[in-house]
């Protein structure tokens, strides 16, 4: 049990410096000149040559990159190129504003679509199911934007109820913050809680097709009681790893979801960052990223581990 | 209506409709159009009348033929990008299948490693460098894309190529291509049709979704998801510009995975 735990964590921690590989590749090797790229007009040779030198790009790349990773371990990406300021203190109230968007928006949205698959489950082919599957169908196919214009238009100017800009600030204070997140947090939460729905749903009813579940219902017992102490613990570990995809999911919908609000997070500046090609600060950005999004892969596959007593010993 | 010897439901003719209704669009623009996509006809956000049935934009060009014209590069291009992630994904997913050993190891593992990351932030990393170019954003993007490709086919030729009728002819001493072409494809066809809507779905969103950020198409060139960029700034006032392309995206979506749903279905049925 721990061994698997711990190999998959190894894992885990492997994808991750793959990853990091990746995005320093993307970055630094591909084709293209960065300093050419960065000076684009002013590129004389002499600058080129001296901002070359500061990037360090003279030296081997295998150096560059473990001298890069080295300081990103310790939470050290540089400094920007477009304004000269540290990276890391530029980024860090960002990613706390990502993270608690990101947040309240699961907290929200994993207790809500695990409930609602199991009542749709539970109470299949009723009007509530119908009802519930199209709804959920609707907001799979819309992109996050529409969806986000809609509560715009509809929420905030309309009704006059949330503020249309979530533009907090660091003296935002916490209940301030919740209100002034509530339009992109409840955009978040319509788009993955019809994805976890409808799994927890599908991953519900496949269990309740099974002969013990047939059985426990002829032996009388009220459905509630099968459908929650019978079927649930079997149905749970899809359901968990639906809902970690869902969280990993988040992390990409929040890039757009940020850009729709003005919500002052990581995924806006590290947009800003692509459109200026301001390197060092999409590369920290891609790295947190990329963390966040394997570490919750990790986790999901380590609780399925610990849910499913038969994966514990694979034949 | 038939369609392929079988029954189409209700649902499944609506995203027919949808879907010939926007190629349709994007085919004939220049005639449907009512102008040229980038001329400045009036003052900025003039309201809806006879002569443009859905206003003026942010710099008083018509958003009917702009919304027209971005069809042609929305979907278009989307296909584009599929067709070529699909080339690269199956040949690579059938070879890796067909082959084994080393080189389905090497391909697997390069592709688990650009599984690693969401694809927009690896996308968005790729042209911070690279720049927003049309062929840079075509090339990336249908690579990000061969990868979930390349699982897929892999997974359904591996099941064919195990059959004796493969063994068979790689004992009368057929090529690679000749096995991949003759008899891969024909047994695997089915579900990836299926597989190619939905990557198409994929695709025209991650387009859109990139065009919105500033990061895909450049203007002047009209496309959906730039359009809802521009025009999203007038929704603090109430001006539902913004509605047009966005929902023109959310409807073709929608119409699509109508499709793709009945064709999964039948494609499951058959086997």
């Amino acid at each position: 049990m721990l061994t698997l735990v711990i190999k998959r964590a190894a894992l885990g921690l492997m994808t991750l410096w793959a990853a990091s590989v990746l995005i320093f590749a993307g970055t630094q090797i591909l084709p293209g000149d960065l300093a050419q790229a960065v000076l684009q007009n002013n590129a004389t040779a002499e600058n080129v040559a001296a901002l070359r030198h500061d990037l360090g790009l003279d030296r081997p790349a295998v150096e560059r990159y473990a001298d890069w990773l080295g300081k990103a371990v310790r939470g050290d990406f540089g400094t920007s190129l477009i304004n000269k300021r540290d990276v890391s203190s530029d980024l860090a109230p960002r990613l706390y504003n990502t993270l608690f968007l990101a947040l309240y928006a699961a907290a929200i949205a994993v207790p809500l679509s695990v409930a609602l698959g199991i009542l749709t489950a539970a109470w299949q082919g009723s009007i509530f199911d119908a009802v519930a599957n199209a709804v959920t169908l609707l907001a799979i196919s819309l992109p996050e934007y529409f969806l986000g214009y809609l509560l715009i238009k509809w929420v905030a100017v309309y009704w006059g109820l949330f503020p249309v800009l979530a533009s907090v600030t660091p003296e935002t204070s916490f209940s301030g913050r919740l209100y002034m997140a509530f339009l992109p947090m409840l955009t978040l939460v319509l788009v993955i809680v019809a994805h976890m729905m409808r799994m927890t749903r599908a991953s519900v009813i496949a269990v309740m097709s099974s002969p013990y579940i047939e059985m426990a219902l002829l032996k009388g017992l009220p459905k509630w009681r099968v459908v929650v102490e019978h079927a649930l613990p079997n149905a749970l570990a899809p359901i968990i790893n639906v809902v970690a995809l869902n969280l990993a999911y988040l992390i990409v919908g929040v890039v757009v979801i940020e850009v729709v609000f003005v919500y002052p997070g990581l995924g806006q500046s590290m947009v800003d960052a692509v459109a200026k090609r301001d390197v060092p600060v999409v590369q920290a950005c891609g790295l947190i990223f990329a963390t966040v999004f394997i570490t919750l892969n990790m986790v999901a596959d380590i609780l399925a581990l610990v849910s499913n007593p038969r994966l514990r010993h694979p034949r | 209506m038939r369609l392929f010897r079988q029954k189409m439901p209700f649902k499944a003719l609506i995203g027919l409709l949808i879907v010939i209704i926007s190629i349709s669009g994007a085919m004939f623009a220049p005639i449907l159009a009512p102008y040229p996509e980038a001329d400045v006809l009036g003052r900025a956000w003039a309201a809806p009348s006879a002569g443009h049935w859905l206003g003026l934009d942010n710099l008083g060009r018509d958003v009917l033929s702009r919304l027209l014209y971005g069809a042609r590069l929305s979907i278009g291009l989307s296909l584009l990008i599929t067709a070529l992630s699909f080339t690269i994904g199956v040949f690579t997913g059938f070879s890796a299948a067909v082959l084994g050993k080393t080189i389905d190891m090497i391909l697997s593992r390069a592709v688990d490693l650009l599984l690693s990351m969401p694809a927009l932030i690896f996308a968005m990393v790729v042209l911070s460098v690279l720049g927003t170019d049309l062929a840079v954003l075509i090339v990336t993007i249908a690579i990000l894309d061969a990868t979930r490709i390349f699982r897929v086919s892999r997974s359904l030729a591996m099941n064919i190529a195990t059959l004796d009728f493969v063994e068979a002819a790689r004992l009368r001493g057929e090529g690679l291509w000749w096995i991949l072409r003759r008899e891969i494809l024909p047994n695997a066809l089915a579900p990836l049709v299926a597989e190619f809507g939905l990557r198409f779905c994929f695709t025209f969103l991650f387009i859109s979704a990139l065009s919105f950020l500033g990061l895909g198409i450049q203007p002047p060139n009209a496309d959906w998801g730039s359009m809802v960029k521009d025009y999203s700034a007038m929704i603090m006032l109430g001006v539902p510009t913004v509605f047009y392309p966005a929902g023109a995206i959310a409807t073709l979506t929608i119409g699509i995975n109508l499709l793709v749903d009945w064709l999964v279905s039948t494609s499951a049925a058959k086997h």
